[in-house]
């Protein structure tokens, strides 16, 4: 079975997400770098499915250079290849992120063969557009499921699971599919040290990205307004334990 | 005329409630709305949307749209924009709203623009201007949309539904539309229905622990706490990353939005992350060893010290007032 994921590079903001004077990016001179939690998900489903069934995992990412550190840590919780769609002019709108994307798909699909599953995140961590797989999926013409909060693959078939208003949904799609992974489905494992030594030698390729600008374009980023309330200490230890049941009560929730 | 059409997220014929806050929102932007209905099981909906000052309800019927199916619900949307050429397609930002407009935006090979929670211009020009959401709500993007139908999701809870001041009856039209037997592919197969109860999202009262109650068993008093108020426990994602809780109690940008009347953060430090999907709560009681915490100053509430001997201690101070 041939899987493969993509994951975006965004900064791990503390308490608060600053952002740059001209208000074009978050302010990162102070930050970590990560992938978000739902792709996290979907490198440890495509590690699990590989364990199961066998095969190869590819990790695909568009964005700057640096971000062959998301590729190397996700080569070192089982994805076996990385592949860097290396940009040097900021974040791309999600149309011109999806164009790229699946020339590059296609590409990789012509050297090696298809791939059985092709995963996103449900949403990206930083901009949070809902679309890049989807779009994909269509441009491939494979069924695409987003939200997916279970997935096991038997023969052609790959079984989704998902929460919904009413409950607990099911959907199968025929293979070749594309699905987007949502926090939750698993618990992703941390790398070993033999993880991190082979994550350092894992083949990394890199493919120039070419698409014109979609039609959504950002302006500039603001903080929302976030109402300032003066903090009450109710009081240290134990002994506040009184303070705290007469809040509650005049809340009204006792 | 500005034509505004919105999709009407239904489950087997039963409304989805934040539909209404799509249509309270398209209702200021155009001046016309429409709305679109898929499948049969929708068709008596038209009655609850004429109140929100929808014009003309377009039903759709084909045997494919029994049930939910992402594929086939954007394939119907996206034949309707080409026969209705609105100026704008809106919906709201539900899973299943974001899911089902990125699948038309895909069809018509247009952008979308997702979570928006302010659209301005006239959506007939070239170019539309709005505010989105990104990072979950943690910050705020200033965009500009440039399509000849513009299709946006309005974030879910940016806008109070409202009915409209003069709403007349919508007129019921019936859309045809031709649905390749493909799109079978991704229709929803089965469902496991949910039990009644209170949850995460909905519950009055949320203990949430962090990192600081330090293990799987550390939960015990906060759940004693959660019940003797009617509650639920929640829990930050270092709880969840450590395997001590279930996903689906986590709290945030990628777990649950709360709004309870009361949450009590223990040992949690308030990173933006977890903050956003804390931020609706009424009132916010910080337990932390840091009176630094982040969470203790943006917190109404706060009690510095270990989330062991407290947490217990107000239980047991509920019990006793209670007994009284
Ligand atoms: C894209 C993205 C999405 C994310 N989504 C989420 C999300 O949905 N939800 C979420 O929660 N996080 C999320 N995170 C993670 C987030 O950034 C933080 O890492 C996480 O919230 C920290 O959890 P915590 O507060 O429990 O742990 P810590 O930050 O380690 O804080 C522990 C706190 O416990 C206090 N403490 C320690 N011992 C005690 C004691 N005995 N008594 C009282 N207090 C004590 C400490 O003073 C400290 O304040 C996300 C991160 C990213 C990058
Ligand atoms: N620059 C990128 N490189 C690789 N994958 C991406 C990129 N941007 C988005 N994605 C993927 O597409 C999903 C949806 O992104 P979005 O449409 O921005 O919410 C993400 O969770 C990722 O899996």
């Amino acid at each position: 079975m041939r899987i493969l994921v993509c994951v975006k590079r965004v900064p791990a903001p503390g308490a608060r997400i600053n952002i740059t004077a001209d208000g074009q990016e978050v302010d990162t001179a102070h930050l970590a770098f990560t992938t978000s939690p739902h792709e996290e998900c979907a490198v440890e489903a495509a590690a699990q499915l590989i364990e199961q069934h066998g095969g190869e995992a590819t990790v695909l990412t568009l964005g700057p250079g640096e971000a062959e550190e998301q590729l190397r840590y996700a080569a070192s919780v089982g994805m076996h290849k990385g592949v860097l769609l290396p940009t040097t002019d900021g974040e791309w709108d999600p149309q011109r992120t999806a164009a790229a994307i699946t020339a590059a798909i296609r590409e990789l699909e012509a050297a090696d063969g298809a791939f059985d599953l092709i995963l996103f995140g449900n949403e990206s961590a930083d901009s949070g557009g809902f679309q890049v797989g989807i779009r994909v999926a269509y441009a491939l013409g494979r069924p695409m499921v987003n939200g997916a909060k279970g997935l096991t693959v038997d023969g052609g078939t790959a079984h989704v699971q998902r929460e919904a208003d009413a409950g607990r949904e099911t959907y199968e799609l025929p293979m070749p599919a594309v699905i987007g992974i949502k926090e939750g489905i698993n618990l992703p494992r941390y790398p070993t040290m033999k993880g991190r030594l082979a994550s350092k030698k894992a083949e990394v390729a890199t493919l120039a990205p070419a698409a014109d600008p979609g039609g959504l374009a950002k302006v500039v980023l603001a903080r929302p307004a976030e109402k300032k309330s003066e903090t009450i200490i109710l009081g240290h230890g134990p002994e506040a334990a009184p303070a705290v049941v007469d809040v509650l009560e005049e809340i009204g929730v006792l | 005329m500005t034509t505004v059409l919105v999709l009407v997220e239904h489950d087997r014929g039963a409304l989805a409630p934040a539909t209404l806050e799509g249509l309270t929102a398209a209702r200021s932007i155009g001046d016309r709305v429409e709305a679109i209905t898929i499948g049969a099981d929708a068709d008596a909906l038209a009655a609850d949307l004429a109140p929100y000052g929808v014009a003309t309800v377009h039903q759709v019927h084909d045997g494919l749209l029994v049930d939910y199916g992402p594929e086939a619900w954007g394939d119907v949307l996206a034949q309707a924009v080409r026969v209705l050429q609105p100026a704008l397609v809106v919906a709201t930002g539900t899973d299943r709203g974001n899911e089902v407009l990125a699948q038309a935006a895909a069809r018509l090979d247009l952008p979308f623009s997702a979570n928006c929670t302010e659209v301005r211009g006239d959506p007939t020009a070239d170019t539309i201007e709005m505010t989105r959401v990104r990072w979950g709500g943690s910050l705020l993007e200033e965009a500009t949309l440039t399509a000849p139908t513009k299709l946006v999701t309005i974030a879910h809870h940016a806008v109070d539904a409202s009915p409209s001041d003069a709403p007349g009856a919508a007129a019921v039209a019936e859309l045809a539309v031709s649905l390749d037997a493909s799109l079978a592919r991704s229709v929803v197969k089965g469902r496991v229905e949910r039990e009644a109860g209170v949850t995460l999202s909905t519950a009055p009262v949320v203990v949430g622990g962090g990192r600081g109650v330090g293990s799987p068993d550390g939960f015990a008093p906060l759940q004693e706490l959660a019940s003797e108020l009617g509650g639920v426990v929640g829990c930050s994602r270092a709880v969840t990353n450590n395997g001590w809780r279930n996903h689906a109690d986590q709290v945030g940008q990628t777990g649950t939005r709360i709004a309870p009347d009361v949450y009590f953060a223990c040992g949690i430090s308030g990173a933006i992350q977890h903050w956003v999907g804390a931020m609706a709560s009424k009132n916010i009681i910080a337990i932390n060893t840091d009176k630094d915490a982040n969470m203790v100053s943006r917190a109404g509430y706060a009690v510095i010290g270990d989330l062991h001997q407290i947490v217990p201690a107000i239980t047991a101070e509920i019990r006793k007032r209670k007994g009284a």
